[in-house]
């Protein structure tokens, strides 16, 4: 098909538009289900994703609950500017970033260990039992969790109980009142909720080797460390890249489920991130346009630091999400 | 599995290790879940002092009597048990059907319409954008909040539209040969071939349904709307045992605590989901491995 040749037929001869145009038609009226099959979603994300996403321009605005949208007066960057001089802004970007940060240092590597380590179980039942097990927790709402946490936590907790009998502590503590404690907690639940359910994909991953490999290995005298560490650990790389991209894309949105369960006024000082803030200044101070504002400084550097990522890793081994 | 008849001392101590290790973390996992079932079946008065570890002490049904006479707690689970009931069948087939539409090749508009969701994926309005959204559409304190928003998700899309585009098209010939239309099609061929994504996609959308409480929380104010995630969100986070006290029915024992019922409303709200997952456990490994590694 030469495209140059067919605009100059169809200038030549108005037929033959028309001609292709009634063909586009049919086209579309013999797959009139599908389409409207397909246009029911697009307008479904029409009106859940791309109305709020126009909603954004309420950030330069100053827009109050009483009037229209349209009718709010436009202030520019005012807003922006307001958060770059707020007193919360280096605690948020403390508590956002050293959060994630630390999720990103301990809680990636783990699954991938984790899911290495369960491989190399023999035991067909005991695995099985095993993942069983600790894809449970992923199942428990942060509610559930934060209740559980509140009981093991308190002052008349089983955490205490144990460190005061091993005489670690002399009087109990109440970890979920004391800011610096709130960082671990928050870091140690979310690996205790999500271990094994994030070791799924990489197991899946795992499965799919083939087995060949490790028999040549085995064939080169190779041993169970080295197959993991040569044979294993490459072959899950690429899902690894991809899973590191996203989590990079991440480190801005914290846990808010998790963090609104946990945070209370007296551990604020730790546990205000940039997600409560937006949650903060907008539904219960209901100052709507600086929440905007908030969330889509944040947005944009959260797009900027996926498409590093991506950009980065495609560069040193050629596996990218795009 | 492998030819493994020789294994070095190393590999033999490894093994062990590695299987401690497993049993260790199996433990962890486990054990703050008992901790919190054998202080719900025991005697709330006598878990007071505490030092319930390993078996109740005073066994005891009164705290599970407690939850299902309560009419606060009740009606929270009633809604929570409509919106999964509702919201499961509505978000699975509405999704699946506009993933099926656009894993036909024929279809015009088709690569549009995928950038259009996979904008959607990276970027949003965030929260007030979207509470004006919902407000403008009526649906606070509307039992709707929890349905129509959450009909369809385009990551959800990309696992269907994986999962589709490895069924034969010899399937759909044969019924468009017997005049099927593409909406019959779906109902008819795919859907019943699809059951493992079906039943993975169900799964992950009846475990939020279950345990979302952001949206009863900042959608609804009408108590009689809130689901159970909601009402156990304000006693937990906000530590008022006062609702607590407030969905005691009258004429209970004076055994049951606030503590003892909150436990116990926690271990009702948790059981039927865990009662599921393992069953569906072969459906789930598999659907993330196809959605993951191609999304």
């Amino acid at each position: 098909m030469e495209p140059g040749a067919q605009a100059g037929i169809e200038a030549a001869s108005p037929k033959a538009g028309s001609e292709r145009w009634k063909k586009w038609l049919r086209r579309i009226y013999s797959q009139r289900y599908l389409q409207v099959m397909a246009l029911l979603g697009v307008a479904w994300m029409v009106v859940f994703n791309y109305i709020p996403m126009y909603g954004i321009i309420i950030a330069f605005k100053e827009y109050d609950i009483i009037f229209p949208m349209s009718m709010a007066p436009w202030v520019g960057l005012d807003n922006f500017r307001e958060f770059l001089s707020d007193d919360m802004l280096l605690t948020v970007i403390k508590n956002t970033l050293g959060i994630s940060l630390i999720k990103l240092i301990i809680g990636f590597p783990l699954p991938i260990l984790f899911a290495l380590l369960l491989n190399e179980v023999r035991s067909v039942m005991f695995k099985r039992w095993t993942q069983t097990i600790t894809y449970l927790p992923h199942f428990l709402s942060w509610v559930i969790l934060g209740g559980i946490l509140a009981t093991w936590l308190s002052d008349v907790g089983i955490i205490n109980k144990i460190l005061l009998s091993l005489n670690v502590i002399d009087a109990p503590i109440t970890y979920l009142a004391e800011p610096k404690y709130f960082w671990s907690i928050i870091i140690v639940s979310d690996i205790w909720k999500e271990l094994g359910w994030s070791a799924i994909i990489y197991l899946a991953a795992i499965s799919s080797v083939s087995p060949e490999l490790y028999e040549a290995a085995t064939i080169d005298g190779a041993g169970r460390l080295q197959k993991m560490r040569n044979i294993t650990l490459p072959s899950i790389m690429g899902t690894i890249t991809i899973l590191f991209i996203l989590a990079v894309g991440n480190v801005l949105n914290s846990n808010f489920d998790q963090i609104l369960v946990l945070r209370n006024q007296l551990n604020a000082e730790a546990s205000t991130v940039i997600d409560y803030y937006v949650y903060q200044t907008g539904l219960i101070d209901n100052r709507f346009s600086y929440s905007t504002a908030v969330n889509l400084i944040k947005s944009v550097i959260a797009l900027f630091l996926l498409l590093m990522a991506n950009f980065v890793t495609k560069k040193l081994n050629n596996n990218s999400l795009f | 599995m492998f030819s493994l008849k020789r294994q070095t001392p190393g590999e033999v101590a490894f093994g062990i290790l590695n299987g401690l290790l497993m049993l260790i973390i199996c433990f962890l996992t486990l054990y703050p879940i008992w901790y919190v079932l054998v202080n719900a079946f025991n005697d709330g008065a006598d878990a007071m002092r505490g030092g319930i570890y390993w078996i109740p002490r005073e066994f005891s049904l009164e705290n599970f009597r407690a939850v299902f006479r309560s009419e606060g707690i009740m009606t929270a689970m009633g809604v929570t048990v409509a919106k999964t009931l509702v919201g499961v069948p509505v978000h699975v087939l509405f999704t699946a059907m506009v993933a099926y539409a656009v894993s036909r090749r024929e279809l015009i508009g088709r690569n549009l319409y995928m950038i259009i969701g996979t904008i959607t994926m990276f970027f949003g309005g965030g929260l007030i954008p979207y509470y004006l959204l919902i407000r403008d559409l009526g649906l606070l304190d509307n039992f709707l909040v929890y349905i129509i928003p959450a009909a369809f998700s385009f990551f959800d899309l990309i696992i269907f539209l994986s999962f589709f585009r490895e069924i034969p098209a010899g399937l759909e010939e044969a019924a468009r040969i017997d005049g099927a239309n593409d909406l019959t099609i779906f109902t008819r061929v795919i859907i019943p071939v699809s059951m493992p994504v079906v039943a993975t996609i169900a799964l992950f959308h009846g475990v939020y349904q279950w345990n979302d409480y952001f949206t009863g929380m900042i959608y609804i104010n009408n108590t009689d709307l809130q689901p159970i995630q909601t009402f156990l969100y304000r006693v937990v986070a906000q530590s008022s045992s006062n609702q607590m006290l407030g969905a005691m029915p009258s004429g209970v024992t004076q055994t049951v605590t606030s503590q003892s019922l909150k436990l116990a409303t926690m271990v009702v709200t948790t059981a039927p989901i865990v009662c599921v997952y393992p069953f569906l456990q072969k459906y789930f490994v598999k659907g993330f491995m196809v959605g993951s590694l191609k999304g």
